[in-house]
């Protein structure tokens, strides 16, 4: 039987004479090692070498679905998103190229005009993760026209809102509920553009049944679209921190 | 047959105006108004937000006096929520306005209407501007430059941003004053004030250059309003309304700025997007009214430090009662840029503005409505807002200070219009007259409207049948 023809690097047979589960790799020219089933990224973040991400969250399932993530691999002729594409032997990937930044840019701002991102009177201005992204991927403007859509803020919660205006669609809120909380209060309703997160069945926020008000969709939200109530313009700081020990933590109970 | 003068747009104003003058078979000018051009729609737009986000949000109406709105807009806020601000929450907040009211000020007097007062109302166009100002007296040009710079790194110095910071917040503020920043502005203060004085002993100088203009720019008998203490002393962020008539009478005071519907109306007119707002009490269009620098001074019976005091008499003992003319607020600024230098110099003494702790007051909202109001450079602001029990706005009002003069500005056109323009042709000097009464009152008419775009000034002159005769055009 033959390989299949996506994705069609070369394997070759370098791998015997290695300590099992080891492969090597090429990242932007550089020499890597990796274990058997990392992926591009994970392998990327190891060796300090940087790749965008946004729906990306260390902790959660990996979905793909920013695509800001996306590299080049030699002999693939399509770009493939580095947080679920998992590294083979002999793999030369690049993850810098006029090509690769110019199709991140053009999905920033395909984020950008989907939905109303106004940074400078939004509560996470100046610890937005889109923000930053921008900043660093030389955003200098949208070239789209804005679709400006009419969306509401839901603060019927006790303690936090939700203001679909500045929602990614990333779906953190809804692996963090669902993988770590165990509460899945969180979902998406509809498809494509008119995709929106949701609580239980399309509720209001403040009158889930399922949710524990523990905060974790806020804290993980890389925007302003989850906060907590009463924060002003800038002071919404996410704290993340806690991903890394929970998994630790549960990961030496078992 | 009768024609009519536009002037569009009106230059070296903030925001975007123009004025009409329609004449009459023999050349005389039988109408004048002053329109305001753009739409914002801020009051509409901020619907569904939620009220924690309004100080910013408001902010974005103006570039010069975003303090003010967010000011006006955290105190309504506060409201919502129920709270006590905490004293030295206050205390940083009045302060912060003082750096709003020293930039502001210093902007209007040098960079927009110290041409006129130094180069005279008929110069050459060219030169009638701050470029000129530098050529001609570059002591007065740097000094006004250098107070307007001061203002500035006041506002940096408590809010960390100089346009549009976000530090005022419902409940307080949301950083305490350092050390360093404290000592940063007490050592701006000298300076500063010296050259206050001096602009203020170069001005009451060359008054007397200006006696047309003090007879027509705006000089006939309204009403007054502006915030004062308990002791009717001058207030710019927390006080009582009053309100005098043109003899110096006190008409209504100790009101709180929350029942502000009771007193002020609002009627529009067809020919501008600002509205007029009216002293209730004396119906439209006889509660005209006037707010602003000089509108302050005539209303306070004081001003509560030694400097602006001595001054404030000075300015009073010019006419018997409340000077009439609005040329009087250039002057009135100056006077309130020494207020507030002095008013920082005595606030920063007090060790309380240091305190760390209790700088903000924390609650969900307990009220469904507030009321903010505070004296922005130009005038009273009122903030109105009205919010669900999420706290996300249902409805917004506000009364901005530019508002307040809309019935006085036009009457002011009107009079300079009669006085200075007759005939077909319109002088040059005219003309910057009619923008120099506007000017006066160095209204914000992006804050007005609450829209983008530049400030060109036309004038048309429109003949009885409607008929366009003369336009002279200004770029913006």
């Amino acid at each position: 039987m033959t390989i299949p023809a996506y994705p069609t690097f070369p394997r070759g047979d370098s791998e015997l004479g290695k300590p099992v589960g080891i492969l090597t790799l090429k990242i932007d020219d550089r020499d890597v090692s990796a274990r058997r089933g990392e992926t591009i990224l994970e392998v990327a973040r190891e060796n300090d070498i940087f790749i965008p991400t946004l729906c990306y969250l260390e902790g959660l399932s990996s979905l793909g679905a920013c695509r800001l993530c996306l590299v080049e691999i030699k002999g693939v002729t399509k770009l493939l998103p580095a947080c679920v594409t998992p590294v083979r032997q002999d793999m030369e990937v690049v993850t810098d190229s006029e090509r690769l930044r110019r199709y991140r840019r053009m999905i920033l701002e395909l984020i950008f005009s989907e939905r109303n991102h106004v940074c400078s009177v939004c509560v996470s201005n100046g610890h937005c993760e889109l923000q930053t992204l921008a900043q660093k991927l030389g955003m200098t403007h949208v070239r789209f026209d804005y679709l400006y859509p009419r969306l509401a803020i839901d603060a019927s919660h006790e303690r936090f809102s939700i203001d679909h205006n500045r929602c990614v669609l990333c779906m953190r809120c809804v692996r963090v509920c669902d993988e770590i909380e165990g509460a899945h209060t969180w979902d998406i309703m509809h498809r494509g553009i008119s995709a929106r997160v949701i609580t239980d069945l399309n509720q209001p926020w403040g009158e889930s049944e399922t949710c524990t008000g523990c905060s974790k969709c806020v804290q993980v939200c890389p925007t302003g679209a989850l906060s907590e109530k009463g924060k002003s313009v800038a002071e919404m700081v996410k704290h993340k921190e806690f991903l890394p020990y929970l998994q630790i933590m549960r990961r030496n109970e078992r | 047959m009768g024609k009519q003068l536009v002037i569009e747009p009106i230059t070296r104003i903030e925001g975007h105006g123009k004025i009409t003058i329609t004449l009459d078979d023999q050349g005389n000018v039988s109408d004048a108004k002053f329109h305001v051009t753009q739409f914002r729609g801020f009051e509409k737009f901020c619907e569904g937000r939620p009220y924690y986000e309004m100080p910013s949000l408001v902010e974005r109406i103006c570039g010069i006096c975003p303090i003010s709105h967010s000011l006006a807009s955290a105190k309504a806020c506060d409201a919502i929520l129920g709270v006590r601000v905490p004293e030295t929450a206050v205390k940083l907040r009045r302060l912060l306005n003082c750096g709003e009211f020293i930039g502001s000020h210093a902007l209007s007097f040098f960079h927009l209407s110290s041409p006129d007062l130094l180069l005279g109302m008929d110069a050459d166009p060219s030169a009638r501007n701050i470029m000129g100002v530098l050529e001609a007296n570059p002591t007065l040009a740097h000094d006004g430059i250098q107070l307007r710079k001061v203002g500035q790194l006041v506002i940096e110095a408590f809010a960390g941003k100089r346009i549009h910071p976000s530090w005022v917040v419902p409940g307080g503020v949301n950083a305490a004053l350092t050390r360093e920043d404290r000592d940063k502005i007490v050592g701006l203060l000298p300076e500063a004030k010296t050259a206050t004085l001096a602009a203020l002993g170069w001005f009451k100088d060359v008054l007397k250059n200006f006696r047309d203009e003090i007879a027509s720019f705006a000089n006939f008998p309204t009403l007054f309003m502006g915030l004062v203490k308990e002791d009717g002393n001058l207030a710019l962020t927390d006080g009582t309304l009053r309100v005098i008539d043109a003899k110096g009478q006190i008409v209504a005071e100790h009101i709180d700025p929350k029942d502000y519907a009771a007193y002020i109306g609002e009627s529009v007119e067809a020919f501008s997007y600002l509205k007029s707002p009216y002293y209730k009490p004396l119906g439209y269009p006889e509660g005209i009214y006037r707010v602003g620098p000089a509108a302050r001074l005539n209303v306070c019976s004081g001003c509560g430090t030694s400097l602006a005091d001595q001054e404030w008499a000075e300015f009073r003992s010019y006419e018997r009662g409340p000077l009439l003319s609005s040329f009087y607020n250039h002057y009135a600024r100056l006077i309130e840029i020494l207020y507030c230098l002095e008013t920082i110099e005595r606030l920063m003494a007090d060790p309380a503005i240091l305190n760390p702790e209790g700088i903000r007051a924390h609650a969900q909202p307990n009220f469904g409505e507030g009321i903010g109001c505070v004296e922005a450079p130009r005038g009273t602001l009122f903030h109105h807002y009205r919010v669900d029990r999420n706290g996300l706005m249902t409805w917004a009002n506000m009364i901005v200070a530019t508002g307040n003069n809309n019935l006085a500005m036009n009457r002011g056109v009107q009079q300079v219009a009669e006085r200075f323009i007759s005939g077909k042709e319109i002088s040059e000097g005219a003309l910057n007259r009619m923008e120099a009464v506007i000017r006066a009152f160095d209204p914000c008419l992006s804050c007005s409207t609450h829209a983008v775009g530049r400030m060109p000034l036309l004038i048309e002159l429109i003949a009885a049948d409607g008929t366009c005769l003369d336009t002279v055009q200004r770029g913006g």
